[in-house]
């Protein structure tokens, strides 16, 4: 199987990025086209690339240059990259297509796709790399393209939302550079595989344990879990939609989540087993997102804002998911990456429609939008079933999986605690249902027209999306997810995948 | 070692700028000095005494006193990463005032947090 498709994950967004800019000038509308063509293009490398992993099953390894691992870059392919591709790729194409008639009221098109291909870049070359230095450059790359787009309306709120997210954010990045510089210090090298061969000869110390705490300091704040949540309620709400949802959706995961499971599984080898500290510590991280985010969401008054303290939430039910340790519990963390991307983006992308027919995003001001606007209505309805965890929808299964893990785990109360919040997503959720979406008796239901077709499609895709992930879970469940968990729970292996490769 | 303390100190000197001032330019200077206590910490990492730069001058040349390169050529990424969030920092400070006519947090509140 050839791996000379993987640098194209990062090379497409940056050309991208590039062109728009220049193009603009000769044609406005021609920010659309490339945007939307290179997102189309990066969802079909990644379907391409999942489907080459599936027939053949074998890590894809890529070297930059051609230079051997120690020296160069290495790219690498596994079942957990193309997951987490797919995810970002398939919302990164909706949520660009979303955008073609949202901007229509913002200035600055091109600058709004140029930044959105940055992020794209950011988080693709994130999943694709195998470096360790190259791993901050990337999440550099996507985190600075989203403070800017966080402050794109520069309207009171965007600018302190934006620069309060780019404080809290900058220092997270500095201690993960923190980390691997105290890495490199150790290991005399940056390539992942490498380091963490090096790495499982150098005992438990509390050096070790320095540079494990200093990287889980920088991806907690990425990843915005409780106590280190506090930007996210204001940056993803004031960033324009489609950016939200892309925020909330997979540039929490994949900056957070994503990359701190491979460095702790994969680089140093973490498991339940040999660090059971460091699960407890992310359980505990995990319940307290989940039982602050429930119920926080529930005091809120706008649309957005809700959505957000929402994903402060799911997160925390992926990390309960990794911190259980299990096989059940990391398929259910990483189902839920999947589960949870698409039906947040298409509540935040419902979100952006509201407010782009009505102008306004608070809930005490809305009332009978189902309507006038019923396809937003009802995908809202369903996208929040999923993520409540109703069956047959996406998330219904991975808090199943989440469940199972904890129960053969024997942690009981985690169990029952899963179960009872998610019946409280389903209220907080459903509340705006309620408030936005049916007719209030004491007001009359608020004027508005469905929005473009585009933007309907947009939702669609996700809404179907969503339903088939939940329908069709088997398949997923047995080539693509589960592989990736055993990608993770196999710790030092990925090291023999990618040298021995 | 002492050059170890030195970054520990203006790491904490930062942090503790970013974290108790008021004024929006203060915490973009306590967050440079944090960054360049890393960027200093990173580039100590290839230090070595009585180093000599890696570049075989004639064949046969010892090996063994040679700097390692690797954390300047990172640190000079870093460092170029670092003005582009420091020049957005700064850009974001004048739009604020533009908008709030004051650099102090404190008034500057209108999200719940």
């Amino acid at each position: 199987m050839d791996a000379r498709f993987v640098p194209l994950f990062v090379v497409i967004p940056m050309a991208a990025a590039f062109l728009i800019p220049l193009l603009a000038k000769l044609w406005q509308r021609s920010a659309d086209l490339i945007a939307n063509a290179a997102a189309a293009a990066l969802l079909g490398i990644s379907v391409y690339g999942a489907a080459s992993l599936v027939t053949e099953s074998q890590v894809l390894v890529y070297r930059m240059g051609g230079w051997a691992p120690t020296l160069g870059i290495t790219l690498a392919y596994d079942h957990l990259t193309a997951l987490v591709a797919l995810a970002v790729n398939a919302l990164g194409l909706c949520a660009l297509l979303f955008s073609v008639r949202y901007l229509d009221h913002y200035t600055g098109r091109w600058k709004f796709y140029t930044l959105f291909m940055l992020i794209l870049a950011g988080l693709n070359g994130v999943t694709v790399t195998g470096d360790m230095f190259n791993l901050f450059v990337f999440i550099e790359i996507a985190a600075v393209s989203s403070y800017a787009l966080v402050a794109f309306g520069t309207d009171f709120d965007e600018l302190e939302a934006g620069f309060k997210y780019m404080v809290i954010g900058e220092i997270g990045g500095t201690a993960i550079l923190l980390a691997i510089a105290m890495l490199y210090a150790r290991a005399s090298t940056l390539n992942m595989a490498v380091v963490s061969q090096v790495m499982a000869g150098f005992g438990r110390t509390p050096l070790f344990w320095f540079i494990v705490g200093a990287f889980l300091v920088g991806f907690a704040v990425k990843m915005a879990m409780v106590p280190f949540h506090a930007w996210l309620p204001d940056a993803h709400p004031s960033a324009p939609a489609p950016v939200s949802a892309l925020l909330s959706g997979v540039f929490i995961k994949v900056l957070g989540v994503y990359a701190m499971s491979r460095v702790m599984f994969n680089v140093f080898g973490l498991s339940r087993a040999n660090a059971p500290a460091f699960f407890n510590l992310l359980l505990g991280f995990g319940v307290v997102s989940i039982v602050a985010g429930g119920l926080l969401a529930y005091v809120q008054k706008d649309y957005k804002r809700l959505l957000a303290y929402s994903s402060v939430s799911q997160i925390g039910y992926i990390l309960i998911g990794l911190g259980i340790g299990n096989y059940w519990g990391i398929v259910g963390a990483l189902f839920h990456i999947l589960a949870h991307a698409l039906g947040k983006g298409l509540l935040f992308l419902t979100a952006g429609s509201v407010e782009h027919a009505t102008g306004t995003r608070d809930l005490d001001k809305l009332s009978g939008l189902e309507k006038s606007m019923p396809v937003t209505a009802w995908s809202y309805l369903l996208g929040s079933l999923s993520l409540a965890g109703v069956p047959p929808f996406a998330g219904f299964f991975s808090k199943f999986f989440i469940i199972v893990g904890a129960v053969s785990a024997g942690m009981y109360w985690l169990a029952i605690l899963a179960a009872l919040f998610s019946t409280v997503t389903l209220g907080y959720l459903v509340s705006v249902v309620n408030r936005a979406f049916f007719v209030r008796k004491d007001r009359e239901p608020t004027a508005a027209r469905e929005v473009p077709a585009s933007m309907v499609i947009a939702m669609l895709a996700l809404l179907i999306l969503t339903v088939a992930l939940g329908v069709g879970f088997r398949p997923v469940l047995d080539k693509l997810v589960g592989p990736a968990a055993q990608n993770l729970i196999q710790g030092l292996g990925y090291a023999r995948a990618i040298l021995g490769g | 070692m002492i050059a170890l303390f030195a970054c520990l100190l203006l790491l904490l000197i930062g942090l503790y700028a970013v974290v108790t001032k008021r004024n929006i330019i203060r915490i973009i200077i306590g967050f440079s000095l944090v960054e360049y206590a890393v960027n200093l910490f990173f580039a100590l990492v290839g230090f070595k005494h009585n180093g000599i730069p890696p570049i075989i001058t004639h064949l046969g040349q010892s090996r063994s006193n040679f700097v390692d390169p690797v954390p300047q050529a990172l640190v000079l990424t870093a460092i170029v990463i670092g003005l582009a969030t420091t020049a957005l920092m700064l850009a974001l400070a004048m739009r604020i005032y533009e908008k709030y006519r004051t650099f102090d947090i404190t008034e500057i509140r209108r999200l719940k947090g």
